[in-house]
């Protein structure tokens, strides 16, 4: 026992594995990323912030049907829908999603019928003030329009699996 | 009776019982779209299929079959049906999965989902996938008027609607082109649907195929809450359920009655909705210099009170309209009396009745469900089917029985049922107690009816009138041991509750038309009434909801609850008294009526003694004792019948008047409301092109 310890002793074992411990963590891939300059990788079913989606022709795709509202476990969603004056299909007048009540659980996209709202790719949209985050329908065809690429993507990327 | 074994459980039906209602008897649902148990038997959906021995080999329409029909065993043993057999689940499976074959998918955007039969019956009785590739049936969509919503393409063809417009409403506008998968529900030509009960087809429709126009897109069956209550448009006293989002009235739906109003509904009593966000008097207003300008309720009160305490108590009175509860009546009633006047008056078309002389006087005594005994009736200066549509829709139904003889006297009107016009005025009714054809029909008849409307009874010899309607009334048998054929068809929803508390011109009180006589009062309290015209002078404080007539003619305006803001007792024309449940909130600084007036009470020093509605109630139904049967129209002493008749009086010779001159615009709600007011221009309309 005592020459054992002696032997490491002697010969630095647990110095050098020690540095060579160290040396392999150096030159390893950082696990660390220079946030907000490097991003993480996300998977296609990542549930971020909501956006109301749009068809290619720019027509809004949400039908009003409020299946959403009704699963909303938070109760986060409030709707109000009527027929749409120029057309008389049924559109929603007031399409409001409190962010702060959210829970991020995705049942709004699941029960979408038509993928009108999603959960997109984007995680930051913190804001200043809780008002910022109660969303309207206004706010929330911005956010479709703006991230329709990703959102689409993910979509595609997600289609074999469901 | 006859016996049957259904899924194993023998039970005794009537053998005219079809196999469907057997089954229901033995506890067992089957599924159906076509059948209705107040429509005639179509048997074209198919989906009540079971399994009969006894009867075909083949899987039964079990709606179109009897008990009667099947034949018993070799050993006599009761004929058997399947109800759960492989052959009534493939049956069932082959006939939805037939029915979706034409049946879009557009549930998300369907007005119906949620509420759907087709929808839960697919979940039910349904295969999981479809095997039809090819494309759906497309139908255009029809106009058949602001009321009714089409979409065609989801129609399944089970002609409840058809049914309902031809028997029950007895206006046969819809009907069926085409055969087979091409057979499309249409009015023809493409006009609107002329029923006054039209509403009811949406409410019929088991898919979306006919839905709320007003309503459409509005809400989901899930997001509204269902709060029980009776309808006040008209006097039938109509069981509805209120549904409210919120703080928000979404739509009114017909409850079951069998008594009242079965399951219908009138077009005016389902689609009033809008107007009770309209107009509203959402805070008091006092006149300053001639202008309405808002004011807080002591200010209000202040206002009053200044008023009425330099004012000698014969110089005060009340009018009470047309939907007031009988709490409000009662605690007006209550605080007229403390504040010393006997001028108070409930019937605001000047109709003669007096409940002194007893209630079988005054309400329908054969009750709405005796109608259907009834074999031969005599209406009265009424027309039924814009008073009281529930009640026209109940005579049609005993009409269609057969054996029923109708005389009207009154002006000429369509009832949706054939008649034998008997004259206009007081004359033709005279007749009628002496010998004449239509006289002779009604002593001979078991059971006969006599109807006496408001039309009669709203003019100046009216007392002489409904006298003399009870003189041919017991003159004709119509009064005799178990059977009270007198009935006073009212059309205010208010009027019988205020007449049992006697809300009636004291001794030496004024009436509606003398109180609105210039210069004979100082101030008036309107409650709720609109009808009347009060000549200027006159210090008038309404209480009501809705900025209508007497709001622009008021000097204070009292904001109150419409009614489905505030619970109350309604006692409908057969003198049924039923409760209403609150369902939303008056708007603004709006309080319950009642509450208004205990409040107004202690401003002018003659508090009402009660502090809450149960108090209130507690002292109503201890003065008058059959308030407090609810859901019970208690049996008149018939002998005040006899009294009436002996009235007598002289009657002048002038024909009997329509008292309603728009069917949709009768009350401040109606007149608020959008919907009544396209109503309403399409009847103008479709008068004016049917005069030219």
């Amino acid at each position: 026992m005592k020459l054992d310890q002696a032997a490491r002793a002697i010969f630095l074992t647990e110095l050098v594995s020690g540095f060579f411990l160290a040396m392999r963590y150096f030159f390893k891939p950082k696990a660390t990323l220079n946030y907000p300059f490097e991003k993480g990788p996300l998977s296609p079913r990542f549930r971020g912030e909501h956006a109301l989606r749009r068809y290619p022709n720019g027509e809004e795709r949400c039908i009003a049907c409020k299946l959403c509202e009704a699963i909303c476990p938070a109760q986060a969603i409030t709707i109000e829908a009527g027929p749409r004056r120029n057309d008389g299909t049924r559109r929603t007048t007031r399409y409001d999603i409190d962010m702060v009540k959210c829970i991020y659980c995705g049942f709004c996209q699941e029960a979408c019928p038509v993928d009108a709202i999603v959960e997109g790719p984007n995680f930051e949209f913190a804001t200043e003030t809780r008002e910022e985050l109660y969303y309207d329908k206004e706010k929330l065809l911005a956010n479709g329009d703006r991230w329709e690429r990703e959102i689409a993507r993910s979509i595609a990327l997600d289609a074999p699996y469901r | 009776m006859a016996k049957i074994v259904v899924d194993g459980t023998e039970v005794d039906v009537p053998a005219e019982y079809t196999l469907l209602q057997a089954c229901e008897a033995a506890g067992v649902e089957i599924p159906r779209f076509c059948f209705h148990e107040r429509l005639s038997i179509a048997g074209n959906c198919r989906m009540c299929l079971v399994e009969v021995k006894g009867g075909p080999p083949k899987p039964t329409a079990s709606c179109a079959m009897a008990v009667k029909d099947l034949r018993p065993g070799p050993n006599g043993e009761p004929p058997v049906v399947l109800t759960k057999s492989p052959m009534v689940k493939k049956a069932r499976e082959g006939v939805m999965e037939f029915l979706l074959i034409n049946h879009p998918l557009d549930c998300p955007i369907c007005d119906q989902g949620g509420e759907c039969d087709l929808q839960d019956q697919a979940m039910a009785y349904g295969a999981d996938t479809s095997r039809f590739a090819e494309n759906k049936r497309a139908v255009e969509d029809k106009y058949i008027g602001p009321l009714v919503k089409t979409s065609m393409n989801r129609c399944i063809q089970c002609t409840r609607c058809v049914r309902f417009s031809t028997e029950v409403a007895g206006v046969p506008d819809l009907g069926a082109i085409g055969r087979g998968e091409d057979m499309e529900i249409t009015t023809y030509l493409e006009h609107a649907m002329r029923s006054e009960m039209q509403g009811n087809v949406a409410d019929l429709c088991p898919v979306g195929a006919l839905t709320h126009k007003p309503y459409q897109f509005h809400a989901r069956p899930w997001e509204l809450i269902k709060t029980e209550s009776i309808d006040v448009m008209d006097a039938v006293g109509s069981n509805i359920r209120i549904d409210t989002r919120g703080r928000e009235v979404m739509r009114f739906l017909p409850r079951n009655n069998d008594a009242v109003n079965e399951e219908w509904i009138s077009d005016k009593s389902r689609y009033v909705w809008d107007g009770l966000k309209v107009q509203r008097l959402d805070r008091p207003y006092v006149r300053k210099d001639g202008r309405l300008v808002p004011a807080t309720w002591s200010e209000a009160f202040a206002a009053i009170a200044a008023k009425v305490k330099g004012t000698a108590p014969t110089k005060i009175g009340a009018i009470i309209g047309d939907l007031a509860s009988v709490e409000e009546v009662f605690a007006l009633k209550t605080l007229m009396g403390k504040l010393g006047s006997a001028n108070i008056d409930a019937r605001q078309d000047g109709a003669k009745l007096d409940p002194a002389l007893g209630r079988a006087t005054y309400v329908f005594n054969p009750t709405i469900a005796g109608i259907e005994q009834a074999d031969a009736i005599l209406l009265v200066g009424t027309d039924p089917r814009h008073e009281a549509s529930v009640i026209n829709a109940r005579i049609r139904k005993r009409w269609r029985q057969g054996g029923l003889k109708i005389g009207l006297i009154g002006a000429k009107v369509d009832l949706t049922y054939a008649y034998d016009y008997l004259g206009a005025g007081p004359d033709s009714l005279a007749d009628l107690a002496g010998s004449s054809a239509f006289g002779d029909i009604l002593r001979k008849a078991e059971r006969p009816l006599v109807i006496v409307g408001q039309g009669a009874l709203a003019r100046p010899d009216g007392a002489a009138v409904l006298s003399l309607a009870a003189r041919v009334a017991v003159a004709v048998g119509a009064v005799k041991d178990g059977w009270n054929g007198f009935g006073v068809l009212h059309t205010a929803a208010a009027r019988v509750g205020a007449l049992d508390v006697g809300a009636v011109p004291g001794p030496g009180g004024l009436d509606v038309a003398g109180m609105t006589a210039p210069g004979a009062l100082d101030v008036t309290f309107l409650m709720g009434a609109d009808e009347v015209e009060v000549a200027p002078g006159a210090f008038v404080v309404y209480l009501g909801t809705h900025g209508d007539r007497g709001a622009h003619r008021a000097d204070v305006i009292l904001p109150g609850a419409a009614y489905p803001e505030k619970s109350g007792i309604y006692v409908n024309t057969e003198g049924r008294v039923q409760f209403a449940n609150r369902a939303a909130f008056p708007p603004g600084e709006a309080r319950e009526d009642w509450a208004i007036l205990r409040a107004l009470s202690e401003v002018l020093g003659q508090t009402l003694p009660f502090d809450n509605m149960q108090a209130l109630r507690a002292q109503l139904v201890s003065g008058y004792p059959h308030l407090g049967h609810i859901d019970e129209a208690a049996a008149a002493d018939a002998g005040a019948v006899s009294t009436l008749a002996g009235v007598g009086g002289s009657v002048d010779k002038a024909a009997f008047a329509p008292v309603i001159e728009d069917f949709f615009l009768t009350n401040p709600i109606a007149r608020a409301s959008a919907v009544m007011a396209e109503c309403s221009a399409l009847r103008l309309a479709a008068a004016a092109e049917a005069a030219e």
